[in-house]
């Protein structure tokens, strides 16, 4: 090969480098920035609306008016409800799937139909709740049904998360405890979950934020129109920031009065998913730092 | 009586056949090393002892196995207690992600002991016999992933010794170490079969012919010969054998 052939070999290979790299950079900056065209938009129709009151007052005058408070709290009433519900479950069987099961069927078939059910749209889930929990249960429209629904949705997320958690430890570590008498339950407590703690929780926050966000499984199960007070019981019925987000914005009494209004919800409802997300953040670095103390 | 024991041992991975009549004795306090070229059988063979093949789906076991007369897979075997009699250290160092002092402890705690003097006697004392205590006395509540990978396996000896075993199984102790941290092993071996029954594997000709009193050389699920380290490093009976330690094949 000529001097001048490996030149020009040499400028092509780095031609088609920077074409490649250039596109992939281009790709990532291009979300980066439509995630902020989103936040910055949001931000600023909905800036104006958000105080003191805003977060902490009662709807008024037919929701053109005064606060989002009962939404708030109905949203993290159904954050916590469901948790209870999908997290002991979930994390549960993702332990089984991935450290007792050997895999065979049964584990192939549960793994299908967790996929299975991950792959069910959420008014299916919202539509199921209402005949399962709100009417054969006869629990009615409440906090109990919104928030079985919504567990029972977010239950392949958790799964998942628990297994692919699981999956990531190293093998040299069960071996070691087994080896020092150890027996699988032992092993599973003290060696492979504290390992694997950081990686569950951060996927459950996340699974947190996706139960704070959904409209439709709750739509027919807990979420009222216009209920300017705090739940009692789990019996009751509380508005929900999602909910309330889609009535502001389409259905309620005065729709252009109270369009500032469904701004600044979508503002709240944002914040809490980010200050949920930067929560995931400060428990796993905490986790993984003590994991290594221990 | 011997320590260890094996008779007609075949080990089955599914159709492969793993171990092939392997019957082998193996005396009390005295170092054996298992050498052969990778794959030939000689780590699923140590591994019988402690019964960690049974952690792999679908290894069919036949012959007898047995450690102090007892065969170790008859039905009425508590497994995790033969893992306190048999102690194992792995190719790669695998503390815990846990302090220095839990990681010895560790064995301890599983096993049902909770007095604390105890533990911490148990626990000081072990890592004295690992040669490790001088380096780490000041560092017991650091993490175990702060030392180097060299005094991670001597950590690793430690949590094994620590559960008292009488024997102890060595699965390329050294092989990720550097020849200062393997020559640290090495001696420990030297003062660890006063007290244990040791069976290493090892890639390192030179390993096996300064650590051990006997080899045993496997090829293709075979023993081909055992026999008293001496005499298989200067005369061996069998042409593989003498092929393999002069490097010829494997």
């Amino acid at each position: 090969m000529t001097l001048e052939r490996r030149k020009e070999l040499e400028r092509s290979k780095k031609r088609s480098e920077k074409i490649a790299f250039g596109t992939f950079r281009a790709m990532s900056l291009l979300v980066v920035g439509i995630l902020f065209v989103i936040l910055g938009f949001i931000i600023i129709k909905g800036i104006s609306v958000i105080s003191w009151d805003f977060i902490t007052k009662m709807p008024e005058d037919g929701m053109t008016k005064g606060g989002i408070y009962p939404a708030i709290i109905g949203t993290f009433c159904l954050i916590g409800g469901s948790m209870i519900f999908s997290f002991p479950i979930g994390v549960l069987s993702g332990i089984y799937i991935n450290e007792y099961a050997s895999n065979g069927l049964v584990v192939r078939f549960i793994r299908l139909m967790t996929n299975n059910l991950a792959g069910i749209p959420s008014i299916v889930f919202g539509l199921f709740g209402m005949s399962l929990f709100v009417n054969t249960l006869g629990f009615g429209d409440s906090i109990i049904a919104g928030s079985l629904t919504l567990g029972l949705m977010t239950l392949p997320i958790v799964i998942r998360t628990t297994e692919e958690a699981l999956k990531s430890v190293d093998n040299s570590f069960r071996q070691g405890s087994y080896a020092l008498g150890a027996t699988k339950l032992q092993t599973i407590r003290r060696v492979t979950l504290p390992i694997a703690y950081p990686n569950i929780i951060t996927g459950l926050i996340l699974s947190i934020g996706r139960v704070s966000g959904e409209t439709a499984p709750i739509l027919f199960t807990v979420a009222a129109y216009f209920l300017p007070k705090l739940p009692h019981s789990i019996f009751d019925q509380v508005m929900a920031l999602p909910y309330h987000l889609y009535v502001l914005a389409t259905s309620g009494t005065n729709i252009e009065e109270s369009r500032p209004m469904a701004y600044g919800t979508a503002l709240v409802l944002i914040m809490i998913v980010l200050f949920l997300n930067l929560i995931a953040n400060a428990l796993r670095k905490y986790f993984s730092k003590k994991v290594k103390m221990n | 009586m011997a320590k260890i024991e094996t008779v007609d041992a075949n080990l089955y991975y599914g159709d492969f056949h793993a171990l092939k009549n392997i019957s082998m004795k193996m005396e009390e306090n005295t170092v054996t090393a298992l050498i052969g070229p990778s794959g030939c059988g000689k780590s699923t063979y140590l591994r019988l002892f402690n019964r960690m093949n049974d952690l792999i789906d679908s290894t069919q076991i036949s012959g007898q196995i047995l450690v102090d007369s007892e065969d170790i897979y008859s039905k009425n075997i508590n497994v995790d207690e033969l893992r306190m009699k048999v102690g194992m250290v792995f190719q790669k160092p695998n503390p815990f992600p846990k302090s220095i002092f839990e990681n010895v402890a560790y064995g301890l705690r599983v096993n049902g002991e909770k007095n604390k003097t105890y533990i911490t006697d148990k626990v000081y004392e072990s890592l004295r016999q690992a040669a490790l205590w001088d380096e780490v006395s000041d560092k017991m509540n650091k993490s175990a992933f702060e030392l180097s990978g060299g005094q991670q396996q001597r950590l690793c000896i430690a949590r094994a010794l620590a559960i008292s075993p009488s024997v102890i199984l060595m699965d390329e102790p050294a092989s990720a170490l550097d020849p200062i941290s393997t020559a640290k092993i090495e001696e420990l071996i030297h003062e660890l079969k006063k007290q244990y029954t040791i069976v290493i594997v090892t890639h390192n000709m030179q390993q096996a012919s300064r650590v051990s009193d006997f080899t045993g050389f496997f090829y293709l699920g075979e023993l081909v010969e055992h026999g008293a380290t001496a005499k298989i490093f200067t005369q061996p009976n069998n042409k593989q054998t003498e092929n393999y330690i002069t490097g010829r094949f494997g």
